[in-house]
């Protein structure tokens, strides 16, 4: 599949957006930390600003954006219409909740409680959503699978961790036991991702015998009917260099979670201030853009089957 | 009614006059234009609803050209339509033909990612995902001759390789041709139940080649010089 940015920006940002907020939600209503009010501003207005940024961008790849508000329509059957009405309801659950808890500096009230408590659920269903987007998908057998929504919600939860340390550290408060939970949720995440690459290797499904039809013999495209390069093409045609995605799978791991790992450590020992913490979050980034690219560039639609692919 | 094509990969010879004839009819037509990028530059390349491949099958001497026309099958679980958010895909009730509301589609190519017969094709230049409507908008056209209320591509197929009918009658043509030429769908595995059916190949009988003379020795060699020597 093309690696198109706008949705890997979409799916990291606002995958990091809401795990930051059901942390920072966490942490405040379950006292894990001392999260006070400026903390809660600050930490809340930069999860809805990733969430916000990430949704305008995932608009941005449609060719006719003017019908996008139809996309609520379809609840029913379709998880991208599901993603679309749990992000929207998210929006006054979780606006509510950071000006009650500002508000009250800190404070936690059972108005609060029950807000906060409806945001993070919708925030936790939210991520589900957009990794079922991609999992309910058979035509793609990378993607087809338990484990797509397990490494959104994950891999959510685990940069949106490396974030609040940051923003703890920044507004003057202990970070440890965030940092904690960040190296767990990261040795968490970088397993889930383990699983899924050596998973990968296992796959069969369709060939270029079922896709014609014919099971008895060696089948192998002469010619695919156009000279230039058409929609499916485009779309789904995309393969990278065999090397190029080996590295990348090197940057996934250093990047998303060696690095990351070693920062908050550095946290936790006390060393370098809130340095290591900013470096373990742009490491984040660059790590968890690697994954959905890579999630991207691997992922082989059965369409290439007719385009001459012996196997996807 | 469930209407659809069958297509008969024993007699198709690969002209490409149905996928010329659904372009022409459809691009004027209700989800027309189909629009042509650089038609006239070098790489020229436009939205189609039918596509014709061509494939060979076994290894030499047992092997076969096949081509192999493709278009919507109209899957009676036809995954484009639920995934779809906005609802401008849509399965009709009364004939099983799969549609696109053209006022409705946003272009977000998610349809075209859950189909697995490549049926859908995003207009770049109406930014609305575009598809093969059975020429809904010729069957029922009573306007026109009872013989000519079918799709373009089955009217123009020279060789006759591609019937329309309805499946849920056991008697009609496309049903009969079904049972008799032992017809199937593409990718049964996925489980997407395609409505089209596609006729295999009649088996022929092997040309006897055990009274062929066997080669001389000076052709032989003549037939090596004929190769070695570049011309």
């Amino acid at each position: 599949m093309h690696p198109a940015l706008s949705v890997i920006f979409f799916t990291v940002a606002s995958g990091a957006g809401y795990g930051l907020f059901i942390l920072l939600a966490l942490a405040h209503l379950l006292g894990l930390g001392d999260v006070d009010g400026k903390t809660l501003l600050w930490g809340g207005l930069l999860s809805l600003l990733l969430i916000t940024a990430g949704l305008l961008s995932s608009v941005g790849h449609l060719a006719n954006p003017k019908n996008a508000w139809r996309a609520f329509f379809r609840f029913k059957t379709s998880w991208l219409s599901r993603e679309g009405v749990f992000a929207v309801l998210f929006y006054p659950f979780g606006f509510c909740y950071l000006l009650l808890a500002w508000l009250s500096d800190g404070a936690v009230g059972a108005l609060t409680l029950v807000l906060g408590g409806v945001a993070v659920l919708l925030a936790l269903i939210t991520v589900f959503c957009t990794g079922m987007i991609y999992g309910c998908l058979k035509t793609i057998r990378q993607w087809n699978t338990s484990l797509t929504p397990t490494n959104y919600l994950l891999l959510g939860l685990a940069s949106g961790c490396v974030v609040l340390v940051l923003v703890l550290l920044l507004t003057g408060q202990q970070a440890d036991a965030m940092a904690g939970l960040g190296v767990a949720l990261l040795v968490l995440a970088a397993l889930a991702k383990g699983v899924y690459y050596f998973w990968m290797r296992t796959l069969s499904g369709p060939t270029i015998n079922t896709a014609t039809g014919f099971t008895r013999a060696q089948v192998r495209l002469l010619d695919a009917g156009h000279t230039a390069g058409t929609f499916l093409t485009d779309e789904f045609g995309y393969q990278a260099p065999l090397n190029q995605l080996f590295w990348m799978k090197v940057g996934v791991f250093v990047f998303g979670f060696v690095v990351p790992v070693l920062g908050l450590g550095a946290v936790l020992a006390g060393v370098g201030g809130g340095w290591f913490a900013g470096l373990a979050v742009v490491s984040v980034f660059v790590g968890v853009g690697a994954e959905r690219w890579l999630f991207f560039a691997e992922a082989r639609h059965v369409v290439n089957l007719y385009h001459g692919a012996q196997r996807t | 009614m469930k209407l659809g094509l069958v297509i008969d990969l024993d007699v198709c010879v690969g002209c490409h006059a149905c996928a010329v004839s659904c372009k022409q009819w459809n691009t004027s037509g209700t989800t027309g234009p189909l629009t042509d990028y650089q038609p006239y530059g070098e790489d020229p390349s436009g939205v189609w609803f039918n596509r014709i491949r061509h494939y060979e099958v076994g290894d030499y001497p047992h092997n076969k050209t096949i081509n192999f026309p493709m278009s919507c099958m109209h899957c009676e679980q036809a995954d484009c339509v639920d995934v779809c958010p906005t609802g401008a895909s849509y399965k009709r009730e009364e004939d099983g033909i799969v549609l696109i509301d053209q006022d409705k589609c946003m272009g977000c190519n998610y349809c075209s990612w859950a189909c697995p017969y490549g049926a859908r094709e995003l207009d770049r230049e109406s930014g609305v995902m575009k598809k093969c409507t059975l020429c809904v908008d010729r069957i029922y056209d009573e306007n026109l001759a009872e013989i000519d209320r079918q799709p373009s591509c089955v009217i123009t197929c020279p060789a006759n390789a591609r019937h329309f009918g309805d499946f849920d009658d056991p008697n009609s043509n496309v049903s009969q041709l079904t049972r008799e030429r032992s017809g199937y769908q593409l990718m049964p595995e996925l489980g997407y139940k395609p409505t089209n059916q596609y006729l295999p190949p009649r088996l022929t009988r092997p040309v006897p080649t055990d009274d062929v003379k066997k080669k001389s020795l000076i052709s032989s060699i003549k037939e090596w010089t004929n190769k070695a020597i570049a011309r």
